[in-house]
């Protein structure tokens, strides 16, 4: 009996059956590894690796750390309270003159800038002064240059960007910063941030919502024509895909100018030239026309998938015709709706060549202040920053969508 | 046709084409009593779909009049004409679940919660599946969806329901379960039913009367006795039920038979159905079951030597093929009962057959 047992779990050769098994679910596996890992490979490097490293920049003193430790070091026991005695003077003299040495010594201030405006051209004034100086004290030396050394706040500065890592640039992206007290929030006249936020999620939403109401009745009209005619239609809408989104932007440029050729139109009309160029309300239609597709796509797909007969027999069940499309028809919309409009809304918080060439300065959104940190400024941090808090925004959003929505109830075609 | 006066639906003259070129129905006349049971059967395209679509509202008439209990419904929107309908793939509304389904009908017509609550179980039981009111469609098998589409077809007590296919997508044991089950719901509610099949063995079982489309007209409207003993031509002695058929000429017509040459080889004494004068061409029509193997002498009129070619063993009969009058493909039934003849393949018999079971109809 027993042997009959064990003899089941044998293969016909002799080798256990669980070990053949083994083997032959190692090789399936290998097989799917091979299969997936140069995309894998590819999204590491391209996706993950950059990710991880701006996000790093985005709470390290890339200026500072390592060109202040001397301060930092001296600096380590003073309680943030009246000015640091002497030693604290002399590790900031000494770590100014070896950055000088190398060239570096403009990167500090410009770092001490940023939190403490004007510190700028104190520090070049000091730094020229204490690279002629062997040796201290040099207590007397600063405080006799400018008033600004027995600031207490300024030194409060110099100790946290000593530091290697900073929470400024996220405080910073949220129109915070860190006080005597702890976290507040910076003077009204300073904070942009979180009206950049706003202004993008603002212009996201209003972008998804036109696309939607623009997309739903085309979407219905391309699901139920006869396919020839459905074909055609459906190159027309598929036509602005086609074209490169930098060469449609431009085109909304040239339409919405006040020589342009819709207010020559308008001029004839009614004997006006609207503003359209660098408005508002040009942002919003050319990221419109732009994300039509997107939104009508899904929707579509979705609409194919409904048998005309639902709607028939709603109607032979007594329901009128706006009945049968609101109670049968609309709701079996919705999966599309919701992917199509996910869709949109997310690919509008990117936004930066359209708002940047046809939008006005109160128009810009948080991607064009991640260019502005990255390009013109040269911060980094700063940029790693506001990009991280719209990546986890768009992330709590997403989160909260899936709740109310369901991500599995969400279909793209 | 058009008597029209006490029939509950009345299609009067109706034609429709979709393309202004074809007509899909010709010249349609057909009355229907209330608490009938009428069956559409045809070969696909025929125009049975088109048929019913015009009656439940969605396709409009090209020409003629459709009338619904005495009146006109030509201009009628669908929601008004308080028709249950059942479609081929059922219909039921996917985010719905069985309870709401039923309900929709119910709630649009504004019915107080608890007679909505009351009807809805009523329907439930009346298709056994009281227990499923909270499932959705995906989860239910195609026969209970079915059920389902049916119940919800009935739940707001229309004056007429029709059903378009509903058990094509069955596999044959659960159609032939649900068409008796239709036809018990059909007469404990005295509702009036269209019903559109292709399937003829489902239009006998279950019809009062049917209607044999072919091409846009009506070939013959009887009862489904009246189809398979009594077809009027040819295309319906073929389409239901099997059926010999021989092409022959006229050659004597009067006092209620007649005499058909078939090729050279004999004359056959038949049942004048349609034919014309003497002379012209005709189909005869000869159900498999009534040809009787070596009858006595003096039984038939229609006596003939044949030659066993095939035969296939049926359980309850068996099928020979058998040769005669020129023709290899004629078949005959033979009941496997008691002093059945011994037949084996390339034995000579006779067969023979009584003149009214051989109709003489339409050339084909
Ligand atoms: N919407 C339409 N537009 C154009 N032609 C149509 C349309 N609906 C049906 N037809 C044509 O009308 C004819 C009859 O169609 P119908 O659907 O009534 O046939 P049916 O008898 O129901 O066939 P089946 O048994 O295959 O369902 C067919 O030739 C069909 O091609
Ligand atoms: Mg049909």
């Amino acid at each position: 009996m027993a042997l009959a047992e064990t003899a089941n779990f044998m293969t016909i050769d002799g080798v256990p059956l669980k070990k053949r098994l083994a083997q032959a679910e190692r090789s399936r596996k290998l097989k799917a590894v091979g299969l997936v890992a140069p995309l894998f490979l590819f999204v590491v490097l391209t996706f993950l690796y950059p990710l991880a490293v701006m996000a790093l920049k985005s709470v390290t003193n890339e200026e500072t750390s390592g060109r202040l430790t001397r301060t930092g070091a001296a600096l380590a026991g003073w309680d943030g309270q009246g000015i640091p005695d002497e030693t604290g003077f002399a590790a900031l003299a000494e770590d100014l003159k070896a950055a000088q040495q190398k060239r570096e010594a403009g990167e500090i201030a410009k770092r001490i800038n940023s939190e403490f405006s004007g510190a700028m051209s104190k520090f070049k004034g000091i730094t020229r002064k204490v690279e002629a100086m062997e040796t201290g004290p040099y207590k007397e030396l600063f405080l006799s240059t400018d008033k600004v050394w027995s600031d207490p706040a300024l030194w409060r500065v110099i100790k946290s960007v000593s530091s290697r890592y900073t929470p400024y640039y996220w405080l910073a992206a949220l129109d915070l910063k860190q006080g005597q007290a702890g976290i507040e929030r910076v003077p009204a006249d300073q904070a942009v941030f979180i009206d950049v936020y706003t202004r993008t999620f603002w212009i996201a939403g209003v972008v998804t919502l036109f696309t939607l109401l623009l997309g739903f009745p085309v979407a219905h009209l391309l699901a139920t024509q006869p396919a020839r005619r459905a074909n055609m239609l459906m190159i027309l809408v598929m036509l602005p895909f086609w074209t490169s989104l930098l060469v449609r932007t431009t085109a909304w440029f040239v339409l919405l100018r006040t020589e342009g050729p819709l207010n020559d139109l308008a001029e004839l009309l009614v004997d006006h030239r609207f503003e359209m160029i660098f408005t508002r309300f040009g942002t919003i239609v050319a990221m419109t026309h732009i994300q039509l597709p997107f939104t009508l796509l899904p929707i579509y797909s979705v609409m194919k998938t409904i048998p005309p007969s639902h709607v028939r027999a709603a109607r032979s069940l007594g329901a009128g015709p706006f009945m049968a499309f609101w109670r049968v028809y609309f709701p079996q919309t919705v999966p599309g709706i919701a992917a199509g409009c996910l869709l949109t809304f997310i690919l509008c918080l990117g936004y930066y060549i359209t708002p940047a060439l046809v939008g006005g300065p109160r128009d810009q959104m948080v991607s064009y202040y991640v260019a502005y940190y990255m390009n013109n400024i040269i911060n980094f941090g700063q940029a790693a920053a506001l990009g991280g808090v719209l990546l986890i925004i768009t992330m709590v959003l997403y989160w909260l969508y899936n709740r109310l929505v369901g991500i599995d109830k969400m279909k793209l075609g | 046709m058009s008597t029209g006066g006490s029939a509950f639906v009345n299609f009067i003259d109706v034609q429709k084409t979709y393309d202004g070129e074809t007509l899909v129905v010709k010249n349609l006349n057909l009355a229907i009593q209330r608490g009938e049971f009428l069956t559409l059967l045809g070969p696909s395209g025929s125009g049975k779909t088109t048929t019913l679509m015009m009656l439940a509202g969605f396709e409009v008439p090209t020409h003629g009049r459709i009338e619904l209990d005495g009146q006109a419904i030509n201009n009628l929107a669908p929601h008004k004409r308080d028709i249950g309908m059942v479609f081929q793939n059922y219909a039921l509304f996917p985010h719905m679940t069985v309870e709401e389904n039923l309900a929709f009908p119910l709630s649009v017509r504004k019915l107080a919660k608890a007679e909505i609550e009351q009807k809805i179980d009523r329907a439930l039981a009346m298709v056994q599946l009281s227990q499923m009111r909270k499932r959705r469609p995906a989860q239910l098998s195609g026969g209970q969806q079915q059920r389902v589409a049916l119940a919800r077809a009935l739940v707001f007590d229309p004056k007429l329901v029709l059903m378009d296919e509903p058990l094509g997508a069955l596999d044959k044991q659960l159609r032939e379960h649900m068409q008796i089950e239709i036809k018990h719901i059909h007469q404990n509610l005295g509702v009036t039913v269209v019903y559109v099949t292709h399937d003829q063995g489902e239009a006998l079982t279950m019809s009062d009367r049917v209607a044999v489309f072919s091409d846009g007209e009506i070939q013959q409207l009887a009862s489904p006795a009246d189809l398979y003993e009594r077809p009027q031509n040819s295309f319906v002695a073929q389409f239901i039920g099997e059926n010999n058929r021989l092409t022959g000429v006229v050659t004597e017509l009067g006092n209620g038979h007649c005499s058909v040459r078939v090729g050279d080889v004999g004359e056959i004494r038949a049942l004048p159905v349609k034919i014309g004068t003497s002379g012209q061409k005709t189909t005869l029509s000869l159900r498999p079951e009534r040809v009787r193997i070596n009858p006595a002498i003096g039984a038939c009129a229609n006596v003939f030597d044949a030659r066993v070619e095939e035969l296939i063993y049926m359980g309850d009969h068996t099928r020979a093929r058998v040769h005669v009058l020129g023709s290899s493909n004629f078949i005959v039934k033979v009941p496997n009962s008691e002093g059945m003849p011994d037949l084996a393949p390339g034995s000579a018999i006779r067969i023979g057959w009584r003149p009214e079971d051989c109709r003489a109809l339409d050339a084909f």
